[in-house]
């Protein structure tokens, strides 16, 4: 019955519920099975592993293990002076690394107070973690894409993720692990010529997005394995912790750039996508719909960017510049200040989040006025949206389990820090 | 106490209505409005802030290691109220020699893997938690890392003895 109700064309999510549940509540003198699945699978984009009971081919249980890739970040930022423990933010989320620079920068700085950010360094930030956006989505949706049967996006995704890294490693030397957001600024003064190279790529970008949607949306395989798959209530969905794009795919307009706007967030013009139907498919056209909105923040970024400096005025936490340094006695203090012992921040305590690809990542920084910090805390989306897995999975299809993992959109150093 | 601070805080002075013994004190810096529960109250004003308060959403479990300090453990709770675009802060001090709060998985069941986590790195046990086990560390784990008085190299693993 079920077979037939799914492979005819697109249906509402919440009916393809009903008929899920009417097959998962069909008592069968079955045995039921217990399958480990990872955590070296590649659906499951890292190290995720989920202990799964199954009734033939429903899922009874889902129980994910979680941990594999726990590298005690946290711990090793108490270690670190201030500004060096933003290297190890990039290696939380290493495919979103500019947005958890950005957080841990906006969250000391909240804590140092009395810091200006220039506007050129607040929208190149934006910038940047709008380029790590559509760095993160492409490669999510080539992923998701190749876990779901339709193999080219991949290469197509992969193909303008090449360019962005390029991009990336222009600004700041680095492909992936970029530090480039430091707390009073930006690690580095952008290249010369760097306007050409991002604007040659955000001019075509959208049509490149017109072609994955077009190779996706005449995909019937695609379409039928994901319209009606992954549904759960958004109450659920909120009472587990997730954000993020899953939840704009259930129709709540929630984006923290709009909510709670950072780093001159509130003077770009661009929409929320949101849908209604909270399933894999609507997951994808909100994430699509993101890139395109993406893509439009990182040309007005580039067409308005102001003129100016790209550091903070703040001689006691920027380091001087090379010239100053080493003909001003000042400049030679309080870089030998900032290389040996680290700036020191006020005692207090900030929560700072901002709008990851994948939903409120928030860091939650204790200071108690040394050079270092004493606790740094990282709300992670991904381990928040992990946790809605035994809801989206269980009395389902196995093998829709594959389609509903994907759209979560995790990354495992993210979930384990 | 009432913090003088959040006099105008209507989502403290509701709480200081209802439980009026429940907050010990608070501050707003930083425009962040803070408030201490006493332990014993948490789960009450918790459920009191999600069902009428709407804070829907709580973004996330962490504590912060005091030592020397008595109590000992700060355990910190991130609330969220889409609706109202609000964020609160809790907070509840544990002792060491306590080491024990009330779990909040029947608020919020995202408190679920939060607790684990703080369960895992700071060794504080959360009454009334379903399935309070490690989440992070392997199960047969000594120590909780996130401890002050934990080596960044940890115990076991000493690099001086080779």
């Amino acid at each position: 019955m079920r077979e037939v109700a799914l492979h005819t064309g697109s249906i509402p999510a919440a009916e393809a519920e009903q008929t899920a549940d009417a097959v998962a509540s069909v008592d069968r003198s079955s045995r039921k099975m217990t399958l480990n699945m990872g955590p070296q699978h590649p659906s499951t984009h890292g190290v995720l592993r989920i202990v799964l009971e199954l009734d033939g081919e429903t899922i009874v249980s889902a129980v994910p293990d979680i941990g594999f890739l726990h590298t005690g970040i946290e711990k090793e930022c108490e270690v670190k002076t201030w500004q060096q423990a933003v290297t190890l933010t990039d290696r939380v989320d290493y495919l979103a690394n500019l947005s958890n620079n950005l957080v841990y920068a906006l969250a000391v700085e909240k804590l140092i107070g009395d810091i200006e950010i220039p506007p050129k360094a607040q929208w190149m930030r934006v910038m940047m973690a709008e380029f790590s956006r559509l760095n993160s989505h492409l490669v999510w949706l080539g992923t998701h894409a190749l876990d779901i049967g339709a193999m080219s996006v991949f290469v197509y995704c992969f193909r303008e993720r090449e360019d962005i890294l390029r991009i990336l490693e222009m600004f700041s030397g680095q492909r992936m692990m970029t530090s480039y957001i430091r707390i009073g600024g930006l690690a580095l003064e952008p290249p010369r010529g760097w306007q050409d190279r991002v604007g040659k790529f955000i001019r075509a970008f959208p049509s490149k997005v017109d072609e994955y949607e077009e190779l996706l949306d005449t995909n019937p395989i695609w379409t039928r394995r994901t319209q009606g798959v992954g549904y759960t209530p958004l109450e659920d969905l909120l009472d587990l912790g997730v954000t993020g794009p899953m939840i704009r795919a259930a129709g709540v307009k929630w984006d923290i750039r709009k909510s709670e706007p950072y780093s001159s967030y509130d003077k770009f013009d661009f929409e929320i996508p949101t849908r209604q139907e909270n399933d894999v498919y609507a997951r994808y056209r909100v994430r699509l719909e993101e890139l395109r909105q993406s893509a439009r923040i990182i040309t007005q970024a580039l067409e308005g960017m102001p003129e100016g400096a790209w550091q903070a005025d703040a001689p006691k936490i920027v380091l001087p510049e090379r010239e100053k340094m080493k003909t001003q006695m000042e400049a030679l203090i309080y870089h030998f200040k900032i290389v040996t012992e680290g700036f020191r921040v006020p005692a207090g305590e900030v929560y700072q989040a901002v709008e990851s690809p994948r939903g409120e990542i928030g860091y939650y920084v204790v200071s108690d006025g040394t050079s270092k910090p004493y606790r740094v805390y990282m709300r992670t989306p991904s381990f928040g949206n992990l946790q809605a897995l035994p809801a989206l999975l269980e009395g389902r299809l196995l093998a829709d389990s594959i389609a509903a993992l994907g759209s979560m959109d995790f990354v495992l150093g993210d979930v384990d820090r | 106490m009432f913090p003088d601070e959040l006099k105008d805080n209507s989502v403290a002075a509701a709480i200081d209505a209802r439980f009026p013994d429940a907050i010990t004190g608070g501050h707003a810096e930083r425009g962040e409005p803070t408030l201490f529960i006493a332990p014993s109250r948490i789960m009450e004003v918790c459920r009191f802030l999600k069902d009428e308060q709407a804070f829907i959403r709580l973004s996330g479990i962490t504590a912060v290691d005091w030592i020397p300090a008595d109590p000992r453990f700060e355990v910190v709770y991130l609330l969220h109220s889409l609706d109202r675009n609000l964020r609160l802060r809790l907070k509840c001090w544990v002792a060491e020699s306590e080491g024990e709060i009330d779990s909040v998985t029947c608020v919020w069941r995202s408190a679920n893997w939060y607790e684990r986590e703080v369960f895992d790195m700071f060794g504080i046990t959360f009454r009334g938690h379903p399935d309070l086990r490690r989440i992070l560390m392997p199960t047969d784990w000594e120590g909780h890392p996130l401890r002050k008085d934990y080596p960044v190299h940890g115990y076991k693993y000493s690099y001086q003895d080779e």
